[in-house]
């Protein structure tokens, strides 16, 4: 029941992400530390904006589970619940 | 977990809703916040909250035309960087319809914000974001006239320099100590990413000097893989005296750069103390400094827990688990910038979840990093979440550490274009 609600309410954040789209859902904001938000920088890590949500999705799930190789991303995927990943992968996919 | 998650969100609802006073866009009027300090944390959230909003009328007070970043600081220091590529102006965030006035806050009530000539600027909510100032009180002997001789170079800008040129004046063969303070100072792999390119500068250029790290502490951040890469790297130069081996400096003599243990002490050719730190001084003048002078906050908004309407980011915040870095103080602006935004309409803030990413340099192709992931915890403080985070794993090929470097190198980049490209 626990799961079923914490799955209602990361539905809710997608939702509201959607529509209202201004505020990034938890965990989003930070990703810019690393991940470029501007065309402007050069750098081996990937832009996040714009990318396609499934993709995000997958790389996420794949540093957590080792199946991809990283430096950190396997550090910081853990931290990460699938509803949350969604979240934040459908706000970048919607982003410039 | 996710019990205790719901726990809080009706927790924050009825903390905000107790501490709210009428939004100012309920009322009508423009929202008018107010940030001090131009550092990671509060360049980035003066940028954040225009963002998040742009009704909000957003003043970024900062005493000084160019920001030094401290990170890569050390880069400068062991003679692989100049400064120039530290610096940074604000002519970008102005540029974001956000007011930078240049000046030093000289005072803090619940409406205003006075600036050193007079000025004051309301406002609706307030941002402090000070970094950290030394405690010129704490360490007998260092006071302001000593760091002229024994550089601390924890702000970085002239001292960085200092530092740097006593290195290169040193005859081969001299001794180099860094003195590193107790828990909890700004950066806190930084004294030994320091040490670790001194280290390189003093084998290149100076191979027979030799460089001590006295320590007030018995263990410190990503210990295992510096000293691994210590032994491998810088053999016979490089020492590390931990607190219980007598590491901890008592008192200093600036005239003779003279170091004090318990145990003896040391006549350094170049000492570099590294002191005890406090929340930068704006944060004791608006009093939301406690006892250990730092600040504490409420970990879902950064809300001060001794004053409402001020916000503390950055390194002058007790910020449970997270470390004082740059990516910590950029992450914790962009999350208080969301909250802010949401308490100016009335609303109640998301709960954050935040990152930490640290980055330290052994050598120039050589990175090791410390990575968390944060949210608040049911006893009210940023908790790091079971089972994330880490250090870059023991033993990995030098390709991975050379991969990290260039990663270094990436995220300055990237967070500081974030911040005031």
């Amino acid at each position: 029941m626990g799961r079923t609600l914490a799955a209602a309410i990361g539905l809710a954040s997608i939702a509201a992400a959607t529509v209202a789209s201004a505020e990034p859902p938890a965990g989003a904001a930070s990703c810019s530390g690393c991940h470029p938000a501007s065309t402007r920088v050069t750098s081996p890590v990937p832009r996040l904006a714009g990318r396609d949500q499934a993709a995000i999705v997958k790389a996420m799930q794949d540093f957590r589970s080792g199946q991809r190789a990283a430096t950190v991303m396997d550090r910081i995927a853990k931290g990460f619940t699938d509803e949350e990943v969604q979240a934040i992968a459908a706000w970048y996919a919607t982003q410039k | 977990m996710k019990a205790s998650r719901r726990e809080f969100l009706k927790l924050g609802v009825a903390a905000s809703t107790a501490l709210l006073p009428l939004p100012a866009l309920a009322q009508g009027a423009a929202p008018r916040v107010v940030v001090v300090g131009g550092g990671f944390a509060g360049a980035s959230c003066a940028r954040a909250l225009r963002q998040a909003d742009g009704r909000i009328a957003v003043t970024l007070v900062e005493a000084n035309a160019t920001f030094t970043a401290c990170p890569f600081s050390n880069a400068v220091i062991g003679g692989l960087r100049e400064l120039s590529a530290q610096q940074f102006t604000y002519d970008r965030v102005a540029a974001d319809g956000i007011v930078v006035a240049r000046a030093m806050a000289t005072a803090v009530d619940a409406q205003s914000v006075t600036l050193a000539d007079g000025a004051r600027l309301p406002y609706d909510r307030l941002v402090l974001a000070p970094g950290i100032d030394i405690r010129w009180d704490a360490l007998p002997g260092y006071d302001e006239a000593a760091a002229a001789q024994m550089p601390h170079a924890w702000r970085a800008g002239e001292q960085t320099l200092l530092l740097r040129r006593q290195l290169e004046a040193m005859d081969d063969g001299g001794l180099v100590v860094i003195s590193a303070p107790a828990n909890p100072f700004r950066c806190p792999p930084g004294p030994y990413e320091r040490a670790s390119l001194i280290a390189h500068y003093l084998k290149t250029k100076k191979p027979k000097s030799k460089l001590m790290i006295l320590d007030a502490k018995d263990a410190f951040s990503k210990q295992r893989l510096f000293q691994a890469a210590w032994a491998e790297l810088y053999p016979g130069l490089l020492e590390w005296v931990p607190l219980s081996k007598g590491g901890a400096v008592t008192s200093v003599d600036a005239a003779t750069r003279t170091l004090m243990t318990d145990f003896g002490r040391h006549q350094a050719k170049v000492a570099n103390v590294i002191p005890p730190q406090k929340a930068g001084r704006i944060a004791d003048v608006a009093g939301v400094a406690d006892g250990t002078g730092w600040c504490p906050i409420d970990p879902v908004t950064f809300e001060s827990k001794l004053q409402p309407r001020i916000h503390v980011i950055g390194d002058a915040a007790i910020a449970g688990a997270m470390p004082k870095s740059a990516f910590a103080a950029n992450s914790q602006a962009k999350t208080c910038a969301a909250a802010v935004a949401r308490l100016l309409t009335g609303a109640t803030p998301s709960v954050p979840k935040l990152i930490n990413t640290c980055y330290s340099l052994v050598a120039p192709d050589y990175g090791i990093s410390v990575a968390g992931v944060y949210q608040p915890s049911a006893s009210g403080q940023l908790a790091e979440v079971p089972g994330s985070g880490g250090v870059s794993p023991a033993g990995a090929p030098r390709a991975t550490r050379a991969a990290e470097a260039l990663l270094a190198e990436a995220w300055f980049r990237t967070i500081t274009d974030e911040t005031f490209g």
